[in-house]
């Protein structure tokens, strides 16, 4: 199994997302958002500088190319591209006063989720008689940051997690924007902000993502307590039908993607990604780690050291062995892992996802 | 190293390698701040529960961890009054200093003898295992240094009484 790594400098990347035909990447870093052509190489091609403070979040729309940003500046920008290959921003009316801290769009483009520290998630449409971006917001049982948000399939349910330690599915059902759904496991009439859902993983801790299965029909969280969990609910108004937990002694994640139904793959502090499979009924297991630090360590010392040169390293350092892999980690990742994407997707599973991470690189999983 | 000694430092290892996953996480009591929430404490659930190991009652280390910042703080072991003296003077040498040492920070927690402050921007600075060593390097040598300088300090006393009696 081969990787893809791309560094691009040493600025901590905090998001990023690949266009549908994967010809371009947009990183959030710092201040602004860079576009990156891809090939064998990346190249920089435009940066959009439109925010002053941190840009914590940035979404390319598969279908039609807009990107949608935010920032702890409390706004969110959407990026028209024109034919000449430039960008048009728009200011969308957030309405909130404390940072803006996740946006994605929902998988049919009309609309957008924007988490934020407002204890806050703005649902934002395009209002046509206006020309604008407005924004509709979720408030009721959100007592803390909204650190992540997920779009179920049918772009109407919401998974939100946030620091108060909960993971909520809401409804975004907009009058006029959206087709009323078809019902689902998770409720059969959903007005706007209906809360269809509200999960704590056993040992509480920050949800630092949530995920809706590429089904629709579970939700997986990460939380700050080194564990995942899974639930599957049984249907409106009823308990779920399976909560499963697996807690693991790495460090916590901060990212996940559902591969299949039955496999995820989780990275965080631990600067690698592990894979879960399982399902409701067998229960959920981590099966096995993408670029194991243990496995690199072991090749790392099965390496031969002369006597010279073992002699040479305890005169100039005092130690036997070369202390040059002591200055990084056996892992790709050199630092925490931000964000995974599914990359490329074949025969219903994904089979490789992209990861940026604090150290600034851009890493393709093979998985 | 003692026998002691070893444990005490692997515990601090592990609970700080545990401790520092930190975000970049934006204030959301304040408009466009980004504070450390340790300090700030403002907002109980981006709190975690702090941590005490203690290696005996002169020694210990207290790791206050928060979503986008940690508070270590170091008790420095002083058996007696002249050990007591060398600290002070010897941490208030390097708070004084504070700017240079990055995560050092200016003033100690109350009880304790010095405080360092790792907030994100931190981590993304530097490698975290090599914060962690630097910590721990730390512990390992303020000890040493403190019993050197008291010997030293002895040694002197010693000298000038001499001198000093047998001149008479």
């Amino acid at each position: 199994m081969s990787h893809q790594v791309h560094s691009l400098g040493h600025v901590p990347i905090s998001d990023h997302s690949f266009s549908a035909d994967r010809s371009q990447l947009a990183l959030a870093r710092d201040i602004s958002v860079e576009i990156y052509d891809t090939g064998s190489k990346y190249n920089l091609k435009t940066t959009l500088s439109g925010h002053d403070k941190t840009v914590t979040s940035v979404d390319i729309a598969p279908h039609s190319g807009r990107i949608v940003t935010c920032s702890q500046d409390r706004n969110a920008l959407v990026w028209e591209p024109s034919p000449d290959g430039t960008y048009k921003p728009t200011l969308v009316l957030l309405r909130i006063n404390r940072a803006a801290t996740y946006a994605r769009w929902s998988p049919d483009e009309k609309k957008f989720a924007v988490g934020s520290g407002a204890r806050a998630i703005a649902v934002c449409y395009f209002e046509e008689e206006n020309d604008w971006w407005v924004s509709k917001h979720i408030k009721k049982p959100l007592r803390s940051t909204v650190l992540s948000v997920s779009w179920h399939p049918n772009s109407v349910l919401l998974a939100a997690g946030s620091t108060d330690s909960h993971a909520r599915v809401f409804s975004t059902f907009i009058k006029g924007v959206d087709a009323r759904p078809e019902p689902t496991i998770w409720g059969d009439r959903v007005p706007f902000q209906t809360l269809c859902g509200d999960f704590v993983s056993p040992a509480g801790g920050w949800v630092h993502d949530a995920a809706f299965s590429p089904s629709g029909n579970a939700l997986a969280l990460v939380t700050h307590d080194s564990s995942i969990t899974i639930v599957y609910p049984s249907g409106p108004e009823q308990p779920p039908a399976a909560v499963v937990n697996v807690s693991t002694t790495l460090l916590p994640f901060k990212s996940l993607v559902w591969l299949s139904e039955n496999e995820i793959i989780a990275a965080g502090h631990d600067c690698h990604p592990v894979i879960f499979t399982g399902s409701d009924q067998s229960g959920w297991v981590l099966d096995h780690s993408v670029d194991d630090p243990n496995e690199a360590k072991k090749n790392a010392t099965s390496r031969e050291y002369t006597a010279l040169n073992m002699f040479r390293q305890m005169d100039l350092k005092g130690t036997p062995q070369a202390s040059a892999d002591d200055a990084s980690l056996p892992t790709i990742h050199q630092n925490t892992i931000t964000k995974l994407r599914p990359y490329a997707v074949s025969g219903g599973r994904v089979n490789s996802v992209s990861s940026t991470g604090v150290d600034g690189r851009v890493v393709i999983f093979d998985v | 190293m003692s026998q002691s000694l070893r444990p005490y430092l692997d515990c601090v290892r592990s609970s700080l390698t545990a401790a520092i996953c930190l975000e970049n996480f934006s204030s959301q009591v304040v408009e466009r701040h980004n504070r450390p929430e340790v300090e700030a404490q403002t907002s109980p659930e981006l709190l975690l529960n702090p941590l005490t190991i203690s290696r005996n009652e002169n020694e210990k280390v207290l790791i206050e961890p928060s979503i986008n910042s940690i508070r270590i703080s170091i008790k420095i072991k002083q058996a007696d009054e002249i050990e007591h003296l060398l600290v002070h003077k010897f941490t208030r040498f390097l708070t004084g200093r504070a700017e240079a040492f990055m995560i050092l920070r200016r003033k100690p927690v109350k009880d304790y003898d010095i405080s360092f402050l790792i907030t994100n921007f931190h981590t993304e600075q530097m490698l975290k295992h090599k914060l962690v060593d630097f910590i721990i390097q730390f512990m390992e040598e303020v000890d040493k240094e403190i019993s050197e300088m008291k010997l030293f300090l002895n040694a002197r006393a010693r000298f000038v009484a001499e001198a000093f009696l047998t001149t008479v």
